[in-house]
């Protein structure tokens, strides 16, 4: 049992090598994008407009004679960066809710907490589309939309850890020996509640990146002229009979990138994951 | 049980409240001046007095927590404004669109069922063979795909290329509303497929089913006349709660399939930027959310015989 449970740990690390690698792909590609591009993605060129994918244009050409496959990349931009943008706020302000309503308790709590559960009645994509709407779009305000609706899960999650936590003993001994209480927060709890909240946001990524994406989609994202996969979907629309690729090839790119998030957040939980964590630390 | 039903729905109050007034704020904030708005979304030009007295007649120049106070006041009358647009009132409209969006969010829960409940089991059964390996691969794919793509691929497919199903609108019959249930159906049949999969591997875990198996009872009768039984109350629970998402996600479906409910009545809304739709879209929406939730949330206390006949207060 012992045996089966090392390799399984085993294998969990070499999976979390692999989609490291790949995510790091991914992720090197949105920052380099401007270099990648074959073709500048806002030049226009209405002669060559609609092309399908051939050798000159690998993915074709849009409605205005622009490459797919450079405003493809260009998007992974947008797109990437933003939704990993709203991780970040997400876990960080969410966390930082979490911690101080665990820790402290009493008033601030309680009323925390009731704030949180207004957020929560709301079905996450339909306040979003609201408040996108009303902050008159744009990437950053979609962000903002999402992370609105967002934070009350990471504080939620972060609040219960940090309860379970609390009373351990070693952090009582901390306090007896006149640890601080920011000191007894950054060096006791983050570090044991880190792993979870994390599994957590990694997870999101994924969902985050198709949220952001489906907000440009309806046009409460990134405006045109932007690449960013949901708008240029959007665009691409009328034109589904005649040129799919339009769609296909942002849509194949949202997949992807989704598909290579999940893998990850899904090999990084199973990597944190107590059980075969135990195991290997005794080897 | 009847003390923990009216301790349930007494805490949907505040929720109720916060709800109106988040939504409230939220379109108090963002929005520059309302008559702005309404002059550029219907198009008429008007003086500055006549913007003044349109301000006063709305209780525009109130302060703001008075102006919530009357809002919620008629809003609990069932007034919640006129479309900035058609000028009707707000929530008549949004009551007639509703059915359409009820029977879109019932036909795909129906169909997240009937793919998610048998592949979850059988992915259990199966578990760390081919079939399990597969279908987890399948949901996998699903979970990854954006409803929009998801939708454009279908009707790429099976409207443009096949044939078979009308592109858009709700006027086709049966037909048309296959294609937005699928969309919804795979997202969510994706997601739920693992969880009824957990549940059941779960269940099979236990002990008891390792003393029906040493006892000799057939695997099938194990599976069927007791883990079935008992994991089915975490699996309806997930559904219900799987709700709130498949709420959200009909707005984008629904605008692309021209499906005529209040997802796509406030789409249509946003690009006219008719606040009153907007906000009464967000505060209904969420007020369905929350009382699927508590139905969920009862159903299974009343379904749980641990917890209805063991601690009346829990």
């Amino acid at each position: 049992m012992a045996g089966r449970k090392r390799k399984a740990g085993r294998a969990a690390g070499y999976k979390l090598l692999i989609f490291g690698i790949l995510t790091l792909c991914v992720i090197l590609i949105a920052v380099f994008a401007p270099y990648l591009t074959p073709y500048d993605p806002y030049a226009q060129d209405l002669s060559n407009a609609l092309q399908p994918p051939g050798p000159d244009h690998l993915l074709g050409t849009d409605r205005y004679g622009r490459d797919m496959l450079s405003r493809v990349i260009m998007g992974s931009r947008t797109t990437i960066f933003s939704a990993l943008l709203l991780v970040a706020i997400i876990t960080l302000a969410g966390g930082a809710v979490g911690i101080v309503c665990g820790y402290y308790g009493g008033k601030l709590d309680s009323f925390l907490m009731r704030v949180s559960d207004v957020f929560l009645a709301f079905p996450g994509m339909v306040f979003a589309i609201a408040a996108a709407s009303v902050l008159n779009g744009g990437v950053l305000n979609a962000v903002i939309a999402l992370a609105c609706i967002s934070w009350p899960r990471y504080a939620r999650i972060t609040r219960s850890q940090v309860l379970a936590v609390k009373d351990a003993p070693y952090i009582m001994a901390a306090r007896l020996s006149g640890s601080g209480t920011w000191k007894i927060i950054r060096k006791h709890i983050i570090p044991n509640i880190a792993g979870q909240v994390i599994v957590t946001a990694v997870l999101d990524i994924g969902t985050m990146i198709m949220e952001i994406s489906g907000l440009s989609f309806l046009g409460l994202g990134a405006a045109p002229p932007t690449a960013e996969w949901g708008s240029m979907m959007s665009n691409g629309r009328s034109m589904l009979q005649t040129a799919p690729w339009v769609i296909l090839s942002p849509g194949c790119a949202i997949f992807l990138t989704v598909m290579v998030f999940n893998l990850t957040g899904d090999t990084v939980r199973d990597f944190l994951d107590p059980r075969y964590r135990g195991k290997r630390r005794r080897e | 049980m009847k003390r923990y039903i009216l301790k349930r729905v007494l805490q949907l109050v505040p929720i109720l409240f916060g709800i109106t007034l988040l939504s409230f704020i939220l379109m108090n904030v963002g929005t520059a001046d309302v008559i702005d708005v309404m002059e550029s979304s219907t198009g008429s030009a008007l003086t500055e007095e006549e913007k003044q007295e349109m301000r006063e007649e709305l209780g525009l120049d109130r302060p703001l927590p008075e102006q919530y106070g009357r809002w919620l006041l008629r809003a609990l009358q069932g007034d919640m404004g006129e479309s900035f647009v058609s000028g009707r009132p707000v929530f008549p409209e949004f009551v007639s669109k509703l059915p359409a969006t009820i029977s879109l969010t019932v036909s795909s829960v129906l169909v997240t069922i009937l793919i998610s409940v048998p592949l979850g089991i059988l992915s259990a059964v199966r578990q760390n063979h081919f079939t399990d390996y597969l279908i987890r691969f399948l949901s996998f794919i699903g979970n990854s795909l954006p409803n929009f793509f998801v939708s454009l691929l279908l009707i790429y497919f099976f409207s443009l290329k096949l044939g078979l199903f009308p592109v858009m609108g709700s006027s086709g019959g049966w037909k048309s509303i296959v294609l937005p249930t699928l969309t919804l159906a795979i997202a969510m049949a994706s997601k739920y497929t693992r969880q009824v999969r957990a549940a059941v591997l779960e269940e099979l875990k236990k002990d008891y089913v390792t003393g029906a198996r040493a006892r000799g009872v057939r695997e099938r009768k194990i599976l069927f006349g007791s883990v079935l039984k008992t994991s089915m109350l975490t699996i309806i629970t997930l559904l219900a709660l799987s709700v709130g998402s498949l709420l959200g996600g009909t707005a984008i479906v629904e605008s692309i399939f021209m499906w005529d409910g209040v997802g796509k009545m406030a789409v249509d809304a946003i690009a006219m930027r008719d606040y009153p739709v907007i906000q009464a879209y967000v505060i209904w929406m969420a007020v369905i959310y929350v009382v699927i939730n508590l139905a969920t949330d009862l159903i299974y206390h009343y379904l749980d015989p641990r917890i209805r006949l063991g601690q009346e207060e829990a």
